[in-house]
């Protein structure tokens, strides 16, 4: 069976690699065609919020009715728009130079400073009842004071109007519109006012991008199949850019970080994403896509149609074709279409394999009250969030180590064992990236407790501040931070400079905890077969957690290491056979000096050997 | 302070400098001429076929040898004056020794074919055989293998992973017939062939043509055949690198002449390795060039070094290699032939590249050797039945124990022991319970001393 034989393989797979680039650049390249035009349809449509959209109508009169063709400018005069509106806001609600002249006007014709005089300098408008409340507040003490200097009762007011002034953004009878609300405003308004090509055929641009590119991955991926007998086959892979980490990688880094940017801060960008699946979340979840809809749809799909590369490049070993199996099940059953169908239901939706703290905001105040107040399910859910990490975790890994979670269930260790799997060569194995790797990621860990705790204290005391810290900020920290900004664009997006387990090595902190539990107390071990490790360095490349197997395989000595997810890929490449994933019931050989170089040999018959040998 | 020269820097020079280094405080150095790092010989075929960098192949990091204070020198000894204790190195700088270790290595076999020097003819042994390879591969199409060993089968693997043909010249009537038996090298070969390989059995080579560039353009073969070619690799095993220990003092013989202890002729001058011809009471002297016995004679030697003099032992013999997919390990004794008073039984899958024979003493039934293809084998547990001269009888009964696969990997122990019993109607053997819940040998062994 040799290749050349085989005549169809290289033209498929050249057509597939054709249809998924076309696939690609249909995708991105939708991005750009859209046209966007503001009606009062689409406002009624974002901005649901009655008051909000009345008071906002007038400010987008000049925008109303026009049709803009480049989205970024649309995006920022919609932005600006909402911004000019809170800016007029702060100005209308601040106390003015002009304000301040008026009071003194009625304090020097008085001689003194009363309370009575700020009505009358200031009226009795909504903005100036708000002055008035906030001078009652600020200046109470001063109202009646005689003989005070004029130019002193002026300083004072200067002052504590700058004080007033600095806060007015907390203006809350529902006129302000927060921080959150205005990326929402942003989105909906991007989303409804899009109208052209993408917006009228997005039937067409799922079956040129999405559908086209996963027919264009399988036809490339699939005639592996027929290259040649099974077995490890890393032909190559240090002499493609793209797996090298060369400049196909970079441009894969690059586009990957700019989605997972897009995705995190600028979901407005990538509205014509959420409308190919729209119609598909319609009938899952009852309600529609958002942008997090069309990252568990692409993220799931690339588990799938990665996961069949698996099954193809693996498919000599049983051990890689059942772990990617269960893979390919929890992500698309339990974190895609579960979910889903509980919205649907009208239940908290949620995957019910991720647990704290990789799950960091299952202890947040919306999410207890969301799990506890929807009855049976609910609770069972927060129940069964809480076993999972706090009794399964210690129990599964004492039994078979990290790798139940981290490379048979996990969607993060999903992505990165299937979609990741061609960049597992990429990651740092030297000492220096360990001693960084071991501080970071229980860093993270210790992070983690600490904001959970925090978050956890205010909500059983309602005590917002801890040493005169805002518990929130731990909280909202830790989801910039690590949430959106070590997790996604750094963690996924340097896949193909860093290797695919970026995040589950360096920032995971269910990783760190899994691991902490795998080395000091687990039946979890690679073994090595007496002294027959060629000290080749397989293992060591392809291990994709960055650990020095070799270092280990070639004193014989076993290997029990904190990061090792047991994805089993060492073992495989080994060209001798050497190493074994075991869950063994002594313990491991951890102390080095027990263990020395190759094997010694040992005479010592066991007592059925030699009834063995007497019969 | 004394100063231990190791001339090599493969894994048996290594070894003994890490061995002393771990008993002794002394001043070592290594030099090399290949490179000026320690790296995998074996790993050389996984540079070649992109699966891996040079980088990867150095078993430790550069600071490494800092840190554990050996010196590292780039140069070729030029010349050893065993009186003097004094190297010549090809740069003209000349280094003193207390204890010097050759571990000089191997080179090729040529046997004097006609040709055989000619561009775009080669061996692999060196980082710089790689190198060569590279440069001789880059335009071609079609390569003549010469000589059907572990090298010649690796080279094989290598070319095909750049399209390139591969015409296997083998002298016996099978691959690797010096070593494996006629069912094991038929099983390899049809792998091969499957793989694109092209064999030419009973065959070897006469003369290699020069084309009008001067490079290697066609072999002509021991039946007249002339086969089109652009590159030969020459595999047909190694010899001892002897060459500069040969001007000296020191003794030679195919290699350079040790006792069990690996001392030389020469006080404080030792060899180790490749390089190293063990002298037997009988028969022919021993030459492993091996990495598994190039790192046991290192560690033996080590310790001498360091004081406690350490007889080199084998112990049981075992071996492995990887022929494209398929695994082979052998432990104990498999002769390539038929022997008096030697039992064989042999497994083959029906489909599947698998197959385990099993040798063992007719009258005794001692199991004297196993080899295996496509199925691990736990190195402790068949160290422990060679040694204890463990029954064919209790070997298949408790072949479940040696198993080393992978987990969710199909076992074949049931099949193994009815093929057993079918070929040997007297026996009922059945396979013992599984008790892979009280077997674990890292311990049971610490225990067992």
């Amino acid at each position: 069976m040799q290749t050349s034989q085989l005549t169809w393989i290289v033209p498929v797979r050249k057509g597939g690699l054709s249809l998924f680039l076309i696939g690609l650049l249909v995708f991105v390249g939708m991005l750009v065609i859209n046209t966007f035009t503001l009606t009062d349809n689409a406002l009624s449509n974002a901005i649901s919020n009655e008051s909000h959209r009345q008071l906002l109508s007038p400010h987008f009169a000049d925008l109303k009715g026009n049709t803009v063709s480049n989205k970024a400018s649309f995006i920022n005069e919609v932005r600006s728009t909402l911004n000019q509106y809170n800016n007029t806001l702060n100005e209308r609600y601040s106390i003015s130079d002009s304000d301040i002249a008026a009071i003194m006007a009625e304090v020097n014709a008085l001689g003194h400073y009363e309370l009575e005089q700020l009505t009358n300098a200031l009226g009795t408008s909504d903005e100036a009842a708000y002055k008035i409340k906030k001078l009652t507040d600020y200046t109470n003490w001063l109202a009646g004071a005689q003989g005070k200097p004029l130019s002193e009762i002026e300083q004072v007011l200067k002052e504590k109007s700058v004080e007033i002034n600095v806060n007015v953004t907390d203006i809350t009878n529902g006129k302000r519109i927060y921080d959150y609300e205005l990326g929402q405003y942003v989105y909906g308004l991007t989303k409804s006012a899009s109208s052209g090509l993408v917006a009228n055929n997005t039937g067409l641009f799922f079956f040129l991008s999405i559908i086209l590119g996963t027919v264009g991955a399988l036809m490339y991926i699939v005639p592996d199949k027929y290259t040649g007998p099974a077995g490890i086959k890393n032909n190559n892979i240090f002499f493609n850019s793209s797996t090298n980490g060369g400049f196909i990688g970079l441009l894969a880094t690059f586009l990957l970080v700019a989605i997972y940017i897009a995705l995190y801060f600028f979901p407005e960008y990538i509205i014509e994403w959420v409308a190919l699946v729209d119609p598909l979340f319609k009938g899952l979840n009852g309600s529609g896509a958002g942008p997090w809809s069309i990252y568990g749809f692409v993220y799931t799909l690339a588990i799938v149609v990665m996961g069949v590369r698996m099954f193809i490049k693996y498919r000599h070993s049983n051990y890689h074709l059942t772990r990617t199996t269960s893979l390919v099940f929890f992500q698309s059953c339990f974190a895609f279409l579960i979910p889903e169908l509980l919205i649907k239901l009208n239940q908290p939706s949620t995957d019910l394999k991720n647990m704290w703290p990789l799950d960091y905001d299952f202890f947040d105040a919306w999410n207890l009250d969301s799990l506890s107040s929807s009855g049976g399910i609910g609770m069972f859910m927060l129940v069964w969030g809480i076993t999972l990490f706090a009794i399964g975790v210690p129990i599964f890994t004492y039994f078979f180590g990290k790798r139940w979670y981290c490379s048979w269930v996990c969607g993060c260790g999903g992505l990165a064992e299937t979609a990741g799997d061609p960049y597992r060569q990429l990651s740092d194995k030297s000492m220096t990236a360990w001693r960084i790797e071991r501080v970071v990621v229980h860093g993270v860990l210790v992070f983690a407790i600490i904001m959970t705790g925090v978050t956890l204290y205010t909500y059983f005391t309602d005590v917002k501040t801890i040493a005169g810290i805002d518990t929130y900020s731990f909280r909202s920290a830790y989801g910039f931070y690590i949430g959106a900004l070590f997790s996604g664009v750094v963690g996924t997006g340097f896949y193909p400079k860093m290797g695919n387990r970026v995040w589950c090595r360096f920032g995971c902190p269910l990783a760190a905890y899994i691991g902490l539990v795998q080395r000091f107390k687990s039946r979890f071990r690679i073994t090595t077969n007496g002294g027959q490790c060629i000290s080749c360095g397989n293992c060591s490349t392809y291990c994709e957690m960055g650990i020095d197997v070799r270092a280990y395989a070639q004193r014989g000595a076993d290997i029990v290491r904190s990061s090792c997810v047991g994805c089993g890929v060492c073992s495989s490449v080994c060209p001798r056979g050497v190493l074994k994933l075991e869950n063994g019931t002594v313990n491991a050989v951890v102390n080095q000096s027990q263990k020395d170089e190759t094997v010694q040999i040992i005479n010592v018959m066991s007592a059925e050997e030699q009834q063995a040998m007497a019969k | 302070m004394s100063r231990l020269v190791i001339i090599g820097n493969g894994v048996a020079g290594v070894t003994v400098a890490r061995h002393v280094r771990k008993r002794s405080d002394r001043e070592i150095l290594i030099i090399s001429s290949e490179t000026k790092y320690h790296f995998s010989r074996t790993a050389l075929m996984y540079i070649f076929m992109g699966h891996m960098k040079y980088e990867h192949t150095k078993p430790y990091e550069d600071y490494f040898w800092k840190k554990n204070r050996i010196d590292l020198k780039q140069d070729l000894v030029s010349d050893i004056d065993t009186n003097a204790k004094k190297l010549t190195l090809a740069s003209g700088e000349e280094v003193e020794y207390d204890d010097l270790v050759l571990a000089t290595g191997s080179k090729s076999n040529k046997f004097g074919w006609p040709g055989q020097d000619l561009p775009g003819v080669q061996g692999l042994f060196s980082y710089q055989d790689l190198e060569l390879m590279e440069e001789n591969c880059k335009n071609a199409k079609h390569a003549v293998l010469v000589g059907g060993g572990l090298i010649g089968i690796e080279m094989a693997e290598m070319l095909i992973t750049r399209g390139i043909d591969v015409t296997f010249l083998v002298m016996e009537d099978r691959f690797w017939g010096n070593i494996l038996p006629y069912e094991e090298s038929r099983l390899i070969q049809r792998h091969a062939e499957e793989h694109g390989v092209t064999f030419r059995l009973e065959t070897q080579l006469k003369e290699i043509v020069a084309g009008d560039d001067g490079r290697a353009k066609s072999v002509i073969t021991s039946n007249g055949e002339e086969i089109a070619c652009d590159f030969v690799g020459l595999s047909a095993g190694v010899h001892p690198n002897i060459g500069v220990v040969s001007q000296s003092d020191i003794e030679v013989g195919r290699g350079i002449l040790v006792n069990d202890y690996l001392e030389t002729n020469i006080p404080n001058v030792y060899a180790v390795g490749d390089c190293a011809e063990i002298k037997v009471e009988e028969g022919r002297n021993r030459i492993e060039p091996l990495w598994y016995t190039g790192k046991m004679q290192g560690e033996a030697l080590g310790k001498t070094i360091a004081g406690q003099r350490t007889k080199y032992e084998r112990g049981i013999w075992f071996n492995s290699a990887k022929f494209f997919d398929i695994e082979y390990q052998t432990y104990g004794f498999i002769p390539n032939s038929p022997q008096d008073n030697i039992s064989s039984f042999y497994w083959q899958h029906p489909d599947k590249e698998l197959c385990i024979r099993i040798n063992y003493e007719s009258d005794t039934q001692v199991v004297t050797g196993i080899n295996t293809f496509g199925i691990r084998m736990r190195h402790e547990v068949w160290d422990k039945w060679l040694a204890n001269q463990c029954t064919i009888k209790y070997v298949l009964q408790h072949l479940r124990d040696a198993n080393f696969d992978p987990e969710f990997f199909k076992r074949y122990e049931q099949d193994v022991i009815d093929t057993f019993n079918m070929q040997n109607p007297e026996s009922k053997l059945s396979l013992s319970r599984l008790n892979w819940i009280t077997k674990r040998f890292t311990r049971e062994q610490a225990h067992a001393n």
